[in-house]
This record gives C-alpha cells, structure tokens and sequence, in this order.
C-alpha cells in the first residue's frame, strides 16, 4: 500500500508536482496517464526515492521513502523512463549485481535471477552484452532487475515507449502476468495502453490529479449519454413518430435540411448503443424511407482525458478512436 | 557496499582501464628504478618515488574521469538511487574499488627494493615507508578524481579538470615562488577563495542565499583580520599554496623522515573529497 500526500516539486518557478494526494491499494495495476511533461516520471522518481519532494511525503507500507528509505526500497521494484543498463556486461552479470545491492546472497540469489529470468523470457541473451540487444530485450532487462528482490510493488516508467508494434505486445502481456500477484503502477501518455492494460487510473495534468477512477467508472462519470448521428430522406414529423416507438432513446434533436432530409441527433441511455441503432435502423427500413447516413459515437476514454487536460500544450496521440461510422 | 565493490572492481577488469593504470605506474616507476638504482647505483629507493610521483597527473584521471560522471551519462545513477543502499555506501564501494586497482601495481613495487636489497644495501624502512606515503598520496588523488568525476556527466570534461588540478598541485610550491608575497596580494587571493567556496557552495547545495551567506561571511573575516592585523597576511599566499600541494608532503618521506602529520593530512583530505562526493551524488536529488 502506497500512500502519497501533499507531493509537490518545484524547479524554481515551475511546478512539476503540484500537490499530489493519492492511495494507492495491494493487488491492482494502476496507470499514471497524461500528456509528456505532465509530471508523471517527476512523480515516480519521488515514489522512488529518486528525487527529493519540495514538500509532502510518500509512504511505503507505513515507510517513509526519506525517513527509512531502505526498508521503502526493498518493497519496490522501478523501471525509469530510460531503462538503467550496463551496457558493457551481460544481462547474467548486471542481474547478479542488482541483486546484491537488494541484499540478496547465495542460492536464494541464484533462485531469484533463474526466476526473473524464466518470467521476462530472458535466458537466449542471458550471457550476450546488453549493447548488442535489441531495445524490447533490453526493456525486459529493465523490468528483470526491478523484480529481483520479489518487491511488492513494481513501478514501471512507460515501459513500452520506443518499442515496435510486436514488443509493445510482448511487454504488455508480461505486465498483466505481473498484475496477478503483485502491484504494478505504470505509466504512459498513450491512452489505449492505459485502456487496455490498468484497472485503475490515474490521470495527471499539470502536475496535478484531475481523476482517479476505473476505465469504466471514468466513461460512465464523465461522458455524456451516447449519440448517434443519423440524416433520413422523410418529413421531420414522420421521423420524430419513428423515433418516437423506439426504446431507450433520452433524446432527439431534428434539423430539417433544405434538399428535404432531416439531419438528427439521437442521444441514448448509453448502455445499448448498437441496438438502438439496430432499431433505427429496421425501423426506417419498414416504411420503405431511407436512411443515407448513420454513425455512432461510443463513450471513449480519448475525449475524458481531452477534456480534462485541456489547456496542456500537448495533445495525445489519436489512437483508441472508438468511432464506429455506418452508412 | 560489497556489491557495489565488487560491481565496479568487475568493471575495471572488464574493460582496459584497470591494465591501463596498472602498466602506466610500473612502467614509469620501473624507468626511474633503472636510472636511480640501477645505473646510477644509488641506494634511496624513495627518490624513484618521488620522481615517479608526476604520474599521477596522467593515470588518476585515466582511473576516476568515468567513475560517476559515466553513471549520470548512462543514467545508470537513477538505479544506484533506487537500490536500498545508501549514498556513502555507493561512494565508499566505489572508491574501495579504486584503492585496490591501485593498491595491485603497488603491490609489485613492494617487491623492488627487496630484490635491490639481495645486490647491495638499500635503506629498507625509509623505501617502505615511502611506498606507504605514496600510496595515501595516491589515495587522496582519487579521491579528488572521483569527486572532480561527481561534477559533470561528461568523461572528457572530469579527466581534463582532474589532470589539470594534479598538475597545478605539482607545480604549486614551484609557483608559490612567483606569486605576490604581499599583504595586499594574499588578501586578494583569499577573497578570490571566499568566492570560490561560494560558487561551490551554490552548485552543490542550490542554494543561492546559503552560497551567500557563506561567501560574505568569509569575505568579512577575510577584510576584517585585513584590518587588525595586516602583517600577518605577508607571504600567505605563498604558504597557502605549498600548504595545498600534497606532492610537498610527500618530500618529508623522501628525506628520510616519516612524518605523522603528512599522513594525518592525507587522510584528512581523502575523507574531505569522499565527504564531498557523497553530497555531490545526494544533490542531484534535491535539483
């Protein structure tokens, strides 16, 4: 259990961290999500015990990160942004070193890097220098060496940043293995990683937390009801009668267009999108009247997390589109 | 600090820096060895040491230019951070290391003035007595090497500085000879030092109005002792800068004499830069 109260950092006049208070409970994989620069690796490098706060305090456990950091450490595992590599040695040497220094001896040493290592998929470069890895191998390195020392919490760093299509795959199923039996807290500016990957999550701007909450209890707090766009060829009075038989709709807005269609905005109780749809759809079809264009709008997590760190310079990136269009 | 010990003596010997060291310190000494005992058949082997001494100005560097500043390039320092160990335990495991990829070549020294004693008579004890110094001599330039090492994340920068402050502190008792022996002069230089702590204050603390304070405070004392007292300050400078030169130290030793505060001093100073470095590492947390 981590607890994290009034966190601020300060570079001069710039706030990295302003004020930062969360909880953080055993058994969930939770994801820092915001923009680059939004002090999501400033905030992990204090959890860490990288970094000194300007004020506030982290707990690990019950330790102070700053008044016992040594008791703090050794429950924590952390992969930083940049994964902290020798590179002149092998993966085999620099494990048993990381091990050492988190006091481990001996078989129990032996026992933890053979595991580690089964678990990251490790043992074909286990004996070739890290130089000549490729970067999802030496990523993997990165994540072996915060889970020697079997921490309870692991702390990754965007761990898939600057990886191609296939390791992104490969270290987000790695990360969901380690969900099972520990804490995992990980963070990205990439909105579908979170999505796909964190049951909790956590999303900073400007240094501060602007919502805390599950994927779904995000979407379901924070979006409005779902639409559904529609243009039909019919008299408006006869759209709004169809409509009207349909289930599930909250509400409608027509705009009779001048070539004679009626543009229409349907908003729905947001559970059943596609069978509303579906209904429109069929309903229309019944009176012979045409429906020349229909597209949904799901809830998506893209348009939460524009909304609550608008005003950050950057924006980000547009994956996770949700958007499903039908004509 | 055991695994960091033996991380970095591993290291050493992984790459070519360790041989490096090693063959530049015994080729030079052996050179001197040939000229003074064997050529010119004198029986002292402490003047091989002391003219050997001026190696240090080149391997010192060549040993400590990457001990930290290479951590902070490779942001492997962000893992040193993170481990449950201690700054000091990081800088003592690192400077250990150093001592004993030092201490290895030393160690074949130690044999010559033996083999020499088998051919003729060699002053035994004053020979390992100065090993002795020049080996705490040595010590104390690591030290600094690796706090020089703690200032920058760039290799090239650490080896340029620390073979320039070695050879300034070899030539300082040559130079002291030059500089202004009056009151006025060292009053100026002394100032010009206030300034310095403060500046170094500053980098290593960040903070700008303890630099401050520091700095005025001594400028004060400086003006203020200045004032009362002016006579003392003849000849300071002079004195200062032999006073700083660790290779003077080692001349007592040369001479035959085995002198107690010499290694006192030594001592002091390799505990000042291993205090330093320890603050240099644990400032970057606070930046």
């Amino acid at each position: 259990m981590i607890t994290v109260e009034h966190l601020t950092k300060r570079y001069g006049d710039f706030t990295a961290v302003d004020d930062l208070s969360f909880e953080i409970q055993e058994g969930h994989v939770y994801g820092f999500l915001g923009p680059n620069g939004a002090g999501k690796s400033t905030t992990m490098n204090i959890m860490t015990g990288c970094l000194s706060p300007t004020e506030g305090s982290v707990r690990i456990y019950g330790h102070d990160i700053f008044q016992e950091p040594n008791q703090a450490k050794r429950l924590m595992g952390y992969l930083p942004e940049q994964p902290p590599l020798y590179l002149n040695e092998t993966p085999e040497e620099y494990l048993r070193f990381v091990g050492e220094a988190k006091g481990l001896r001996g078989a129990g040493l032996a026992e933890q890097i053979q595991a580690v290592v089964e678990q990251t998929r490790l043992r074909e470069v286990y004996r070739k220098p890290i130089s000549a890895l490729s970067k999802g191998y030496k990523q993997r390195v990165g994540i072996a060496q915060a889970l020697l020392g079997d921490p309870k919490v692991v702390i990754l760093d965007e761990p898939t940043v600057g990886l191609d299509p296939l390791q992104i795959i490969e270290i987000r199923e790695l990360i969901r293995q380690l969900g099972r039996d520990r804490t995992v807290i990980l963070s990205s500016h990439i909105l579908s990683e979170i999505q796909t990957m964190c049951d909790q999550i956590l999303i900073i701007a400007r240094g501060k937390l602007v919502a805390f909450d599950t994927p779904e209890g995000l979407e379901r707090a924070l979006l409005a009801p779902s639409e559904i766009a529609l243009t039909a060829e019919a008299p408006a009075n006869q759209v709004e009668q169809v409509l009207g038989e349909i289930d599930h709709i909250v509400d409608t807005q027509l705009t009779p267009q001048a070539d004679g269609t009626v543009a229409v905005k349907v908003k729905t109780d947001g559970d059943s999108i596609y069978d509303v749809s579906r209904a429109i759809f069929f309903a229309f079809a019944r009176r012979n009247q045409a429906l020349l264009e229909i597209s949904l709008k799901k809830a998506n997590l893209e348009d939460i997390f524009l909304e609550l760190t608008e005003g950050t310079e950057a924006a980000p990136a547009p994956e996770a589109q949700k958007e499903v269009d039908e004509t | 600090m055991t695994a960091i010990f033996k991380h970095e003596l591993r290291s050493y010997f992984h790459s070519l820096t360790a041989y490096v060291f090693g063959a530049f310190l015994l080729a030079f000494i052996g050179i001197w060895a040939m000229i003074y005992n064997i050529q010119a058949a004198v029986s002292n082997f402490e003047y091989v040491l002391s003219s050997g001494s001026l190696i240090f100005v080149v391997i010192v560097p060549i040993l400590t230019m990457r001990v930290i500043a290479e951590e902070r390039k490779q942001k492997t320092d962000q893992l040193l951070y993170a481990l449950p160990i201690t700054t000091t335990q990081v800088i003592m495991g690192k400077y250990l290391a150093l001592l004993t990829v030092y201490l290895i070549p030393l160690a074949v020294v130690c044999v010559y003035p033996f083999i020499f004693a088998q051919f003729g008579e060699v002053y035994l004890l004053t020979a390992y007595g100065s090993i002795l110094a020049f080996f705490l001599m040595g010590a104390a330039f690591l030290a600094l090497g690796m706090f020089i090492s703690s200032l920058t994340e760039n290799q090239g920068f650490a080896a340029g500085i620390g073979i320039a402050v070695i050879l300034f502190n070899y030539y300082s008792v040559s130079l002291s000879e030059y500089v202004s022996a009056t009151a006025m002069g060292s009053m100026i230089a002394l100032l010009v030092i206030a300034l310095l702590v403060g500046v170094l204050i500053r980098h290593l603390t960040g903070n700008e109005n303890l630099a401050f304070v520091v700095c005025l405070v001594l400028m004060a004392a400086v003006a203020v002792c200045y004032l009362t007292d002016s006579a003392a300050f003849e000849g300071l400078l002079p004195k200062v800068m032999s006073a700083l030169s660790l290779f003077e130290r080692f001349n007592a030793f040369v001479n035959g004499m085995f002198d107690l505060t010499a290694v006192v001093y030594y001592g002091s100073v390799i505990a000042f830069f291993l205090f330093l470095s320890v603050q240099s590492l644990e400032k970057r947390r606070y930046n």
